[in-house]
């Protein structure tokens, strides 16, 4: 009974501070770095540059910016490498050569290239141009993109959580050998272990084959929970909300089940038994389109809109205090974006456990698909 | 513009859909509440992908 009072106490701290994390976001997020004028965010049109600037990754990871009695903007946070292969080979030089800057007016020079950052995208320059020029439409004419292996804020996140996970969940099993009840926060991740085997994997792959992919599902689900999570934070990480992270653990999960397919499961997709042969292959068609295609981009694309549209709706609310300053006045409108943003919040915790859950879900459904016996049938 | 009204529309329509799952799952905890698990299970799977084809159709429908 104690033990369960005292992992209560814990998880209620764990969750004020998480939430006291948040409310800290929306205090401090109003004083971010911006692309047009170092920070200052008033209009709606540079709310909206702010909110997208969130949304993309980023080569530095700031944290907070302020003017100062000097009148100039200092900016708080640090950089990051920023990794090119070029047309002159490996380049590697420090965010903090940009100083912040995002519409390519500064210039870094390394191996004889000339190198800007534009929309959080790096350039190199042209042979011979000195700036860089950018046509009506904002693209830039005299410059191109390079391979960008850089250590960028999603790299870091993801680094950061593929860490704690195995500090944690080798703690975890470690703790197995010397004791009957893990102790502190394994305690918080043992239920969830169970959770998805036996809620999860289980009814889903089937009691024959689950346990072999137990460890991939364990390892999506904590994967994009703790990244989800991750993203409330005042850090401004956005990583699952990355097209890229997810189409990477959509491709996992069609690889994983498409070599894990046995022999009924590609009968029944090229040529499907008991219709009339002259359907086979249009069937065929379909279903190849829905197992190579459809679901691996359903996936990815319900995880990617899922968190860039809260991550869009929670800033949209703190942007209140900016857009309805006019009308409410100053007191009234951050009271208001700070009761509404709460409120998001809080549904969005909800969210990152459901995205975490739906995603582990689909895999595993996909998965019991290819793996079912089919020989009852027919 | 045009591609704004269908996004919208696709979102009435998801709406409609969430609102049909929700009500009829509902309607099937009262009559069976021992087979809850199970319905909750199937409920969020249907919502999920739903929710997939509404948020496809809102980015189709921005860009």
């Amino acid at each position: 009974m104690k033990v369960a009072q005292k992992s209560i106490k814990f998880f209620t701290i764990a969750l004020i501070a998480l939430f006291s994390a948040t409310i800290f976001a929306s205090g401090s997020d109003k004083k971010h770095d911006n692309q047009n004028d170092g920070g200052r965010v008033n209009t709606k049109e540079e709310v909206e540059a702010y909110i997208l600037h969130h949304i993309k990754d980023s080569h530095d990871f700031s944290l907070y910016s302020y003017t100062g009695d000097d009148g100039e903007r200092h900016h708080l946070g640090f950089p990051l490498p920023i990794i090119l292969w070029t047309s002159e080979g490996l380049v590697t030089f420090m965010s903090s050569e940009f100083h912040h800057n995002d519409d390519g007016h500064v210039i870094v020079e390394k191996k004889g290239l000339k190198f800007a950052k534009v929309h959080s995208k790096i350039l190199e320059l042209d042979k011979g141009a000195a700036t860089v020029s950018f046509d009506e439409t904002h693209h830039a004419t005299n410059a191109h993109k390079v391979l960008d292996f850089s250590i960028t804020k999603s790299v870091v996140g993801i680094l950061l959580i593929g860490l704690l996970m195995i500090f944690w969940f080798s703690r975890l099993a470690k703790q197995y050998k010397t004791k009957k009840v893990p102790t502190g926060f394994s305690r918080v991740l043992e239920p969830l272990v169970l959770y998805v085997r036996d809620e999860i994997a289980r009814p889903n792959i089937g009691d024959k084959h689950y346990r072999k992919f137990t460890g991939y599902l364990l390892t999506v689900f904590f994967f994009i929970w703790l990244l989800n999570v991750l993203g409330l934070t005042p850090f401004g990480f956005n990583v699952t909300g990355q097209i890229a992270v997810t189409t990477c653990l959509a491709i996992f999960t069609l690889l994983v089940y498409t070599f894990s397919g046995n022999k009924g499961y590609w009968m029944h997709m090229l040529w499907m038994p008991g219709v009339p042969v002259l359907i086979r292959p249009v069937l065929a068609i379909i279903e190849l389109a829905g197992a190579l295609l459809i679901k691996p981009f359903s996936l990815l694309v319900r995880l990617f809109a899922n968190i860039t549209a809260g991550h869009i709706v929670v800033m949209s609310l703190i942007a209140i205090m900016f857009t309805l300053k006019e009308t409410m006045g100053v007191v009234g409108a951050t009271f208001l974006s700070a009761v509404l943003s709460f409120l998001i919040i809080l549904i969005e915790v909800l969210v990152a456990f459901l995205q975490a859950y739906i995603f582990t879900m689909l895999s595993a459904l996909f998965i019991g698909m290819a793996v079912e016996d089919h020989a009852e049938a027919h | 513009m045009y591609n704004l009204i269908g996004a919208g529309l696709v979102v009435i329509g998801a709406g409609i859909g969430l609102g049909q799952i929700g009500g009829k799952a509902m309607e099937g905890i009262a009559r069976q509440p021992e087979a809850t698990g199970k319905i909750q299970t199937a409920m969020i799977i249907v919502a999920a992908l739903l929710e997939g084809l509404a948020f496809g159709a809102l980015i189709l429908g921005k860009g």
